[in-house]
């Protein structure tokens, strides 16, 4: 007789979007209006821009490395697109060239970290302060984007309207449509299997013939790409860059993609749980908001505490699927 | 002669970067190496930040011996300087012993251990607030350093910097408030009470990380995260959200007073240096922490306790943590739970590598360290002198990271020499 067993390594991430159904319910039982489909759309609408920066730190994640430079690449296209715009230039070109110069930016922290072999964490943290300086360099004050035809094309007219004055706003849709890309990308391109298959084990991968070089260095290109397109999604979402925000947001991806069931060590883990790892952030931030009394540090101990409790779990994993591969 | 030059190899990267920093200041920025004796009056500066500090009365507490712009070396003239000042105050003395008693009849000055630092005199100028300041870069690195030759690495240190500000500035509120036990001892000794709080907690903190990583076989870096993502939370919930600001004497004095000459701040990096020197490198601690940093399983079947090794060194990080956060707060009198420390482990961990302890662990450099912490500090001392904004002095911090790191790669240097290599052979094909 067959017993239907249930796949460890679907553990974590059945565990994250349990974790997210009981926030919400709490949310639901706790608070009136909780539950309607607007506070829902809206925890979208504001973690669009964390939620497309976790993408590429989770697949960074995924190979065994670390990006610290997300944060301050949505400061940096931000303020250079504010900037651009304020000084007469088109918004697409604005917004194209700050992608450009995230991809060119990722693939050249790739290069140093594959060719150089220097430590992923070293050549990202000094890529961060690298780029935030930058940023400051474009400008020092926040700049406005106002009246801009195509901010407003983006925001008027490509909103569609579902009813009941919730709108599906540009930036969820641009979300969304990165996420699929890149659940698509991992699971179902030989790029991607590569990715699993580095972060594993960089020596197997290597010696079975994986192009361990390319697949690291277009991995962190694709995620200079994506903290550069939630800059973009910020300035959207903000109608403003500023090169004081965001300062430390790399953690919070950090912690999405780790309660999304991804493990720190490679290998291990789904691109779609960033998503769920980035809702319970915003759940927890809008039952924070809805309740008022509780100041928002908390939020900041319940995420830490979350991420303990989720690493927990992995280690527990781990080490039952060990046990139970020795005993085969 | 060759075993020396190896031993000192790994400073040689971060010394030269150092030197070449000096000489540009020596060469462009005026003043650099000027620098001054003062009389000691932080008590009365402190007590009434009114009075002008910087406005030089003839024959009071000033005595201004010639400046050394040029001076190639800084030691040498900060030797030099101090020799003249000695001569100088030896000469002025009367005057200025004279003026300082109709100072302190005008204005009594309290005697409580700060103020009265020894001689009363104090080197003041660019190189030593240089030093100043990088006090906390310094105290961190010698903690960061024991951790990453475990092969870990502590990312929750600025957390645990701004928690323990958070608990010092709480606790003295609380005693110049009176509603703690111990504010009957004055404020000139309570001071203490706070200091041993931060610290404890700190350790605790410190602890905490050692438990996950030793105890529970957590990554070092995820670990770590936990307290670096919620510590800040806890700061804050320490402080309530606001920041507290105190002006007890025996505080401030940690990073604003003098002592033998120099800033009091230096003598705390400097004692924490010679205990961990003597902890690593006059008993087998050092050794268990190399070994164990190069291979856990191998140094475990040697028998030595590698968790509890391990443990250890974060819990030595979290104190060292603590007294950073200490000099933080002291040094703007108040905890801001927000910016205490903000990146400053990242500060400590280049700091570290810089000074050639190896990420991968096994070696470990705390005279590399320091190096590092003060080619930091001195970089940003002359960026700031450039009159380059505060927030842009990141950029050339990174690159010098990188340029630093690449000299230290392996793979780097071998790709370098073999181009010299090609080009020597082609040359001799020609």
């Amino acid at each position: 007789m067959k017993t239907f067993k249930f796949p460890m390594r679907y553990v974590p991430i059945s565990a994250t979007i349990l974790v997210f159904f009981i926030v919400y319910l709490i949310g639901i039982i706790s608070f009136q209006n909780f539950g309607s489909p607007k506070v829902f759309l809206d925890l979208f609408v504001d973690n669009a821009y964390l939620g497309i920066a976790a993408i590429g730190t989770a697949l960074v994640i995924l190979t065994g490395g670390i990006d610290l430079s997300v944060g301050s690449i949505i400061a940096f296209t931000s303020i250079l697109i504010a900037k651009m715009i304020a000084s007469g230039c088109n918004a697409l070109w604005a917004i194209a060239l700050a992608l450009v110069i995230g991809i060119l930016f990722g693939m050249l922290q790739g290069w140093l970290i594959h060719c150089f072999s220097l430590p992923p964490f070293l050549v990202t943290l000094a890529g961060m302060f690298f780029i935030r300086g930058c940023g400051f360099i474009v400008s020092e004050e926040s700049i406005g984007i106002k009246n801009d035809p195509v901010f407003n094309f983006i925001q008027n007219d490509l909103t569609i309207k579902l009813g009941k004055g919730m709108n599906l706003r540009f930036i969820v849709i641009v979300y969304l449509v990165v996420l699929i890309m890149a659940i698509f990308f991992s699971q179902r391109t030989r790029a991607g299997r590569s990715i699993y298959a580095i972060g594993d084990n960089e020596l197997a991968a290597t010696l079975m013939g994986i192009p361990v070089g390319r697949t690291k260095i277009m991995t962190y290109t694709i995620a200079g790409f994506c903290s550069a397109l939630a800059g973009v999604v910020y300035a959207v979402y903000l109608k403003a860059g500023n090169p004081l925000n965001c300062v430390g947001l790399e953690m919070d991806a950090i912690a999405a993609v780790v309660i999304g069931g991804t493990l720190l060590t490679g290998g291990v883990g789904y691109v779609f749980g960033s998503l769920f790892g980035v809702l319970v952030l915003g759940l927890i931030q809008t039952l924070i908001v809805f309740d008022g009394r509780i100041n928002s540090w908390w939020t900041r101990i319940i995420v830490g505490l979350l991420v303990l409790a989720f690493i927990f779990m992995q280690n527990l994993i781990t080490k039952i699927s060990k046990s139970k591969s020795k005993t085969q | 002669m060759n075993k020396s030059s190896n031993k000192f190899r790994h400073l040689v990267w971060p010394l030269v970067s150092l030197a070449l920093l000096l000489l540009f200041n020596a060469i462009f920025t005026d003043n650099f190496f000027k620098i001054e004796i003062k009389k000691s009056d932080s008590a009365q500066a402190v007590q009434a930040p009114s009075v002008p500090v910087e406005s030089p009365q003839p024959g009071t507490s000033w005595i201004t011996p010639e400046s050394y712009d040029n001076a190639g070396d800084s030691a040498e003239a900060a030797a030099q300087a101090a020799a003249d000042g000695v001569e100088a105050a030896a000469q002025a003395e009367g005057a200025v012993q004279t003026i300082a008693s109709e100072a302190e009849q005008q204005a009594p000055v309290k005697k409580d251990g700060k103020g009265v630092s020894i001689f009363g005199y104090y080197l003041y100028g660019t190189p030593i607030d240089i030093l100043n300041q990088g006090s906390k870069v310094m105290v961190l690195a010698i903690g960061m350093t024991l951790v990453i030759a475990t092969g870990g690495i502590d990312i929750s240190v600025g957390a645990v910097m701004a928690i323990a500000g958070a608990i010092a500035a709480l606790l003295i509120s609380m005693l110049d408030a009176g509603n703690c036990i111990g504010a009957g001892m004055g404020p000139s000794f309570y001071w203490i009470i706070p200091v041993l709080a931060a610290l404890l907690l700190a350790t605790l903190a410190g602890f905490w990380n050692g438990m996950l990583v030793a105890g529970f076989g957590i990554q070092p870096m995820v670990a770590t995260l936990v307290l670096m993502v919620a510590g800040r939370g806890v700061a804050q919930l320490i402080t309530d959200g606001q920041i507290i600001t105190f002006d007890n004497p025996g505080l401030v004095f940690l990073c604003n007073g003098h002592a033998l000459f120099l800033p009091f701040s230096v003598w705390i990096v400097a004692a924490m240096y010679v205990i961990a020197g003597l902890l690593t490198r006059k008993t087998a601690f050092g050794l268990f922490i190399e070994s164990v940093g190069n291979n856990e399983r191998a140094s475990r079947y040697a028998g030595i306790e590698a968790r509890r090794i391990k443990w250890l060194t974060y819990v030595i990080c979290g104190f060292c943590a603590g007294v950073a956060g200490l000099l933080a707060a002291s040094n703007i009198k108040c905890a801001d739970s927000n910016n205490a420390g903000l990146y400053l482990e990242l500060d400590a961990i280049l700091a570290t590598v810089i000074g050639g302890t190896s990420m991968a662990g096994g070696r470990f450099f705390l005279s590399g360290s320091l190096v590092g912490a003060i080619l930091i500090q001195t970089l940003t001392t002359t960026m700031y002198m450039k009159n380059v904004s505060p927030a842009i002095v990141a950029v050339p911090k990174a690159m010098v990271v990188i340029i630093v790191c690449l000299l230290q790669s392996p793979v780097f240097r071998a790709k370098v020499l073999s181009i010299f290599a090609s080009k020597a052979a082609k040359g001799g094909v020609q």
